[in-house]
């Protein structure tokens, strides 16, 4: 295959970026997107060029450092997949494939397609997170929890920190991020004695970060390549109402109730 | 020099209670005296860091990623062992004991495996605790599942995302640390040396990775929790960062180096297609306890297949050899992994291989599909099936996987003692990144065992005892040891960037891997291995000449960063070379031809080397030396491993 890319090219946060046009040559179709940037990379190194800088590490669509916002769409066209496990073989031969950075004021570029999510961590670091020590926990079976909870509180947990939700919203709203994290411990019992208080912590990083506000557009849902639900939000929502509505303590027994 | 082990005294299950009482204790009000560098943040470095934190300690963590969540134990797939026999299958921590030495062909230390087995329990209800949602039952209670080389089911689980889910629990736990100000993290910073001073190491050399800042970082102890060095090999399952680069540097500094030649190759995973290829994709081990493991029983129908006249559904079921059944009855497809490689591979050279390039077996799931139905196998390995669909373009529901085995994981790394410490005081390694626990070949879902093992329940105590012995008298970070140490990283990355041959950084790294793969792989031989050695050497001086790295230091150059990364892997490589030579004997992962039983298993020869080789860094161009430590068995007999 051959074909001409348009790239997002950005020496650093503080200089102006710019598309520039590179033609990719001789690509297979089993390469994976990645490893078409590689070969082209490559070439550019073999000039004295300065290679095209982007993130990735894993490459089998888990640890979700890898970021491209591809001919529109943040990890490329297709469903429910990183740009790692984007194969040439979704392109058509002679296309043109334009590739730029997520784009959102809370996650600044770094370097060309690279960005800064720094962001993310700092929510994280705010509440995401059950306050146990190391050691002197329960066996493991004391808590049974069922099995549909447990299976809905993994789907949210399986969230890889990616940032195409924020990437795809026109708010840059990272609330499908924060969401998934605030319903997977909000559903499992070992998370309720800190979920109105995480869940109040997570929003107000997430606001100090400058990400904005859901809209219920869905864009993020659509393109989550792990299919974060927008119930997650809702959940959220429930959460961050209570808590603002009520006192703890009654926070806590009107979950109960409803 | 002898190697003490300082395993403790006395029976088997006493023997870490009895070492935690003895270790000495930083009083509470002492421990903020006292700063840590945890070097990694994936499993082992996580757990430590958190752990550390918790307990009071100040803690400096580092890592080369954007983020601590990104470590490569997030993409562990199957499951952690855990001998909490849940499922009244007879399993026990003894058990659990047994069948790592004998799945490490006898070549770890019983005393460090027995408390792995022992601690494996509390892992569980750590994470359980934290949040960490492991599949479940019906009834509400925790599901398990099977894995090679054991006979009970003590795998824990979160479908084939496990060490995500433990990663993501473990960085939740360093996130409350941070969070309460007491571990300071350093994303996108890689170390590059240790800073050792009077034999003691003291702190750490790092680059900023967007500013090219070197930096230097002063601790009263310094933990390695980097990971594994598969990559040597250019195509494994590793994460394209990971790197052997903080191990080696250590080594250089006098770390020894154990077992450098115990490397796992996993048998269940994506076969390569090109020459492109990056990096190669693991199918999970848990997808053989449904997925039969065939090949042809003829080379003509092998041949029919890899030319796509015929698909694997039109071979007859009279024409198919499921090997692994056919040759090990008790255990089947559950065989361990070096031997259900070393299998694949027989096949292959056969000529009994399919996929077009005739390298790769099928795993093939239509007996689950027709025992449990589509949805039941979809809810056990849909995420695995659909990630193999996305890279291969079939669908695993309609025709088997083809797979091949891969690089996965090694087992050898720095030395340390039972208290996890290198040689080096003060330098401790922790998780993949040290040689303890697997021997020479590791059993599946056991090393996520290990790092959590490691970090949360191993190095709170034992870092103590040493902590106390050196007092909390704050490190001198003016000592000319760390102007020296950074002055070193920085005319190495001079020398770096002053390469502008012709040839890139990474043509250079799949050269090597050709190499490594070639003779030092799933067999090896000692003319083999000779010629390797040869081929390293010359590899390595014509990188010094010939390579081309472009960019600056002060500014994102990641063609910078791999380059001392694969010139570390070029010098590692020549060292498992030698490893492998001396090691004249087959054992779990290191298969010499010259050492196989009548049946082709592989031949140990416990007389001759029964012990760890560790080697020791001797200056450049010099020949390392080998340090023997003697593996004693006291309470296992040793035999020949048997999975009939």
């Amino acid at each position: 295959m051959n074909l001409t890319l348009k790239v997002w090219r950005q020496k650093n946060a503080d200089a102006k970026g710019a598309f520039v046009t590179y033609k990719a040559e001789g690509i297979s179709p089993d390469m994976s997107f990645l490893e078409m940037l590689d070969v082209v990379n490559e070439s550019l190194i073999l000039k004295g060029d300065d290679p095209i800088h982007f993130d990735h590490d894993c490459r089998e669509g888990i640890c979700g450092m890898c970021s491209l916002y591809i001919n529109g769409r943040p990890h490329g066209p297709k469903r429910a997949i990183t740009t790692c496990q984007l194969h040439m073989r979704s392109f058509g031969d002679g296309e043109t494939i334009t590739i730029e950075p997520w784009r959102a004021g809370a996650f600044p570029v770094i370097k060309d397609l690279a960005t800064d999510r720094s962001a993310f961590d700092r929510i994280q670091q705010a509440g995401g997170f059950i306050s146990v020590n190391t050691g002197g926990v329960p066996d493991a079976n004391v808590i049974p929890i069922p099995k549909v909870i447990a299976d809905e509180a993994f789907n949210s947990a399986t969230c890889i920190g990616c940032g195409a939700c924020v990437a795809a919203c026109k708010n840059a709203s990272a609330m499908l991020f924060v969401s998934a994290k605030v319903s997977q411990l909000g559903m499992l019992p070992q998370g309720q004695p800190e979920r109105y208080s995480r869940v109040q912590a997570m929003v107000a990083q997430m606001d100090e970060e400058g990400f904005g506000n859901c809209t219920n557009t869905r864009a993020c849902e659509a393109e989550c390549p792990k299919e974060i639900t927008l119930t997650n939000i809702a959940r959220m929502n429930n959460d961050f109402f209570s808590a603002k509505l009520f006192r703890e303590e009654h926070a806590h027994e009107h979950a109960s109730g409803e | 020099m002898t190697l003490e082990a300082k395993i403790p005294e006395g029976p088997l299950a006493e023997k870490w209670s009895k070492h935690k009482f003895n270790l000495k204790l930083v009083n509470p009000a002492n421990k903020r005296k006292y700063d840590i560098i945890v070097v990694g943040t994936g499993l082992a470095g996580a757990s430590a860091a958190a752990s550390l934190a918790e307990l009071g300690y100040n803690v400096k963590a580092f890592c080369f990623q954007d983020s601590p969540r990104r470590a490569h134990s997030i993409a562990a797939q199957g499951g952690i062992n855990a001998a909490k026999n849940y499922q009244n299958d007879g399993d026990s921590v003894y058990r659990l004991f047994y069948d790592t030495i004998k799945g490490g062909d006898y070549r770890a230390r019983e005393g460090n495996v027995y408390r792995l087995a022992e601690v494996s329990v509390n892992i569980i209800d750590q994470c359980v605790a934290q949040g960490v949602p492991f599949a479940r039952e019906y009834g509400g209670l925790l599901d398990n599942r099977s894995f090679g080389g054991s006979q009970v089911s003590r795998t824990f689980y979160a479908r084939g995302q496990t060490g995500q889910q433990l990663l993501l629990g473990a960085y939740s736990a360093l996130n409350r640390q941070i969070h309460l100000g007491k571990v300071k993290m350093y994303t996108r910073t890689e170390m590059l040396d240790v800073v050792t001073i009077d034999g003691q190491a003291k702190g750490i050399v790092t680059r900023n990775l967007i500013t090219g800042s070197i930096d230097t970082h002063s601790g009263h102890a310094v933990l390695l929790c980097t990971g594994g060095y598969g990559n040597v090999f250019y195509l494994s399952t590793n994460a394209a960062g990971s790197n052997v680069t903080a191990a080696w540097r250590a080594h250089k500094r006098g770390a020894f180096f154990a077992n450098p030649c115990y490397t796992q190759i996993h048998p269940t995973c994506i076969p390569v297609t090109g020459d492109h290829q990056s990096k190669l994709t693991l199918m999970s081990e848990s997808l053989r306890n449904d997925g039969r493991v065939w090949a042809p029983k003829s080379v003509e129908i092998a041949e029919r297949l890899r030319k796509k006249e015929i698909t694997a559904d039109q071979v007859a079921e009279d024409d198919r050899d499921y090997f692994l059944e056919r040759k090990y009855p008790s255990f089947g497809n559950l065989v361990p992994r070096d031997v259900a490689s070393r299998n694949a591979k027989e096949m292959v050279d056969d000529g009994r291989g399919v996929g077009g390039s005739g390298f790769a077996v099928f795993l093939d799931f239509a007996d689950a599909i027709h025992r449990l139905g589509k949805d039941a196998v979809a809810a056990k390995y849909g995420n695995l099936f659909d990630m193999y669909y996305q890279i291969t373009d079939e669908d695993p529901y309609k025709q088997p996987m083809r797979i091949y085995p891969a690089v996965h994981y090694t087992m050898g790394g720095l030395w340390v003692d039972y208290n996890l410490s290198t040689n080096v005081p003060g330098l401790y390694a922790l998780g993949e990144c040290n040689f303890s626990d697997h021997g020479a070949n590791r059993l599946g879902a056991s090393a996520l065992m290990q790092g959590l093992a490691d970090g949360y329940f191993v190095i709170p105590y034992t870092l103590g005892d040493y902590l106390a012995t050196i007092g909390p008298k704050p490190v001198d970070a003016n000592h000319p040891a760390f102007a020296q140490t950074k002055q070193d990283v920085m005319a190495r990355i001079n020398s770096l960037l002053a390469l502008k041959g012709t040839k890139t950084v990474n043509e250079y790294h799949r050269d090597l891997g050709h190499i490594m793969w070639e003779y030092c792989g799933m067999a090896r031989t000692e003319e083999g291995l000779a010629k390797a050695k040869g081929l390293i050497h010359e590899l390595r001086a014509d990188f010094w000449k010939n390579a081309l790295v472009v960019g600056e230091n002060e500014e994102v150059n990641p063609a910078l960063e791999k380059a001392g990364r694969v010139a570390d892997f070029l010098e590692l490589g020549e060292l498992m070379v030698d490893d492998a030579l001396m090691r004249r004997e087959s054992c779990g992962g290191h298969f010499r031809l010259e050492s196989q039983t009548p049946e082709g298993e592989a031949l140990r020869d416990d007389d001759n080397f029964a012990f760890v080789a560790a080697w020791e860094y001797k200056g450049d161009n010099q020949p390392e030396v080998l340090n023997k430590e003697m593996l004693d068995f006291e309470f296992v007999h040793l035999t020949q491993r048997s999975y009939k």
